[in-house]
């Protein structure tokens, strides 16, 4: 089927077996691999990206359900060879390891940033809980997310 | 994960309820897809292959609720994140919205799949229960409203027929006490090992609890409602309960229930657990009913 998406702020178009997740479509046909394919059941949070605006696991949504509409992958938030405030702090605070959660992370702290500037501790914990990090024990990556906070308050 | 690419597959994308209701009649057959966060892990496995699927999320009918008179409709393509946001004063329903999933899931999983999958584990069904709403069920030939219980009828079993959809469900606004709580391992992204739902409703003097996931379906504990119904302190709110009625009540509601060993938890643990909750479902509301004086 043809699936044909704004993606990132362009018009993107390939033609998908209908059963394909949005995730795959993004990956294996739009070679947009930043969103990362680790769990395929919605338990790790590692693809998540933007549909319409708000925050969603790529995998869970079939790919013809985004057709015709806007979605923002972690390719979107660097401009150029500039990180984003968010992927900087990541950097900074040491909250990668193997970085396979990392794009999904960066993506799930940006969307809540967005919405809160300055989120509680628990209201952080809630925002991430459907993000697994098998490395860090999370609290490089809460550091990060203070970090973050900061750089965003500090660029206006 | 491999796809058979050469597999013929097709996704019907209605965008209102009338084309919709057209298509399920005439493909009876098509899976029907709404958040996805449940049938895009049977789809990703493989273990679901269907030669149409049909999106109903353009389907802006479906998306809506509304203040009916003295009830509630809530279309069955609202998603748990606009629940918590837009349904705050249903406390119940907000807070097992609050337990589904993570806040991705949230974004995306609906009441209606929660009935659609009829999952004895889905967080808003012993709300619904408690609630003792209607399912309203809408095809060509018309709408139809089905108490939950008759449309509940067993594990992943309900009464829809194959030209129907699932439009939403639907309650009598009430006053009182309530509450939803849920034991799992973690706080997020985990399936109950059982959870319940207390409603006291004031004006009826009744109180009601529902258990989810101790059972083939939800269940009602009728003869524990029939009890609290009875030392509820309804004319003197800042009455105690005599701690033999409290235990009793949760007794009532752990023997109510019929749970299972499984890979979540063994039946002791979740009898145990059904009391547990009873307990603190009942202190809770009677903390409430204490503050509000019972009005």
């Amino acid at each position: 089927m043809l699936f044909r998406a704004n993606v990132n702020g362009t018009w993107r178009e390939a033609d998908i077996w209908a059963g394909v997740s949005l995730l795959s479509a993004l990956r294996d046909d739009l070679g947009l691999p930043g969103s990362k394919n680790a769990c395929e059941q919605g338990e790790c949070g590692s693809c998540s990206v933007w549909l319409d605006g708000v925050l969603v696991c790529a995998c869970l949504v079939l790919a013809m359900q985004a057709s015709g509409r806007e979605v923002r992958t972690v390719e979107s938030l660097s401009v150029e060879d500039r990180l984003h405030p968010v992927q900087d702090a990541f950097v900074e605070a040491g909250a990668v390891q193997c970085g396979f959660c990392t794009p999904g992370l960066i993506v799930a702290v940006t969307d809540l940033l967005e919405q809160e500037p300055h989120p509680s501790e628990p209201a952080v914990r809630e925002a991430l809980s459907g993000n697994l990090c098998r490395c860090t024990g999370y609290a490089k990556i809460l550091d990060a997310v203070r970090l973050a906070e900061e750089r965003l308050e500090s660029a206006g | 994960m491999t796809i058979s690419a050469d597999l013929a597959m097709d996704v019907l994308q209605p965008s209102t309820l009338d084309e919709a209701l057209e298509m399920r009649r005439d493909l009876p057959d098509a899976v029907v897809i709404c958040g996805g966060t449940d049938l895009m892990v049977a789809m990703n496995f493989g273990r679901l292959r269907p030669a149409a699927m049909m999106d109903i999320s353009r389907v802006d009918e479906m998306k809506q609720w509304r203040q009916e008179d003295g009830s509630i409709f809530l279309g069955a393509g609202v998603t748990y994140s606009r629940i918590m946001r837009e349904l705050g004063t249903f406390a119940s329903l907000a807070q097992a919205s609050r337990t589904v999933g993570s806040p991705q899931i949230r974004n995306r999983g609906t009441v209606g799949g929660n009935l659609g999958t009829s999952s004895p584990a889905g967080d808003a069904l012993p709300v619904l229960a408690a609630y003792e709403a209607e399912i309203v069920l809408v095809s060509g030939r018309g709408e139809r409203a089905l108490p939950w219980d008759r449309f509940l009828v067993g594990p992943k079993r309900n009464a829809l027929e194959p030209d129907e959809l699932i439009l939403g469900a639907r309650w009598d606004i009430s006053r009182g006490p309530e509450s939803f709580s849920k034991i799992g391992t973690r706080n997020a992204m985990v399936i109950a090992v059982a959870n319940l739902c207390l409603v006291v409703d004031e004006p009826a003097r009744s109180v009601r609890v529902a258990l989810g996931s101790v059972g083939p379906t939800i269940i009602r504990a009728r003869e524990a409602e029939a009890a609290a119904t009875e030392v509820f302190p309804w004319d003197d709110p800042s009455a105690p309960i005599a701690e033999a009625a409290t235990e009793g009540f949760a007794q009532l509601v752990a023997r109510a229930a019929r749970p299972i060993d499984d890979v979540r938890g063994s039946q002791a643990y979740r009898s145990h657990a059904c009391r547990v909750l009873a307990r603190r479902a009942l202190s809770w509301a009677l903390e409430e009913h204490r503050m509000d004086g019972g009005s």
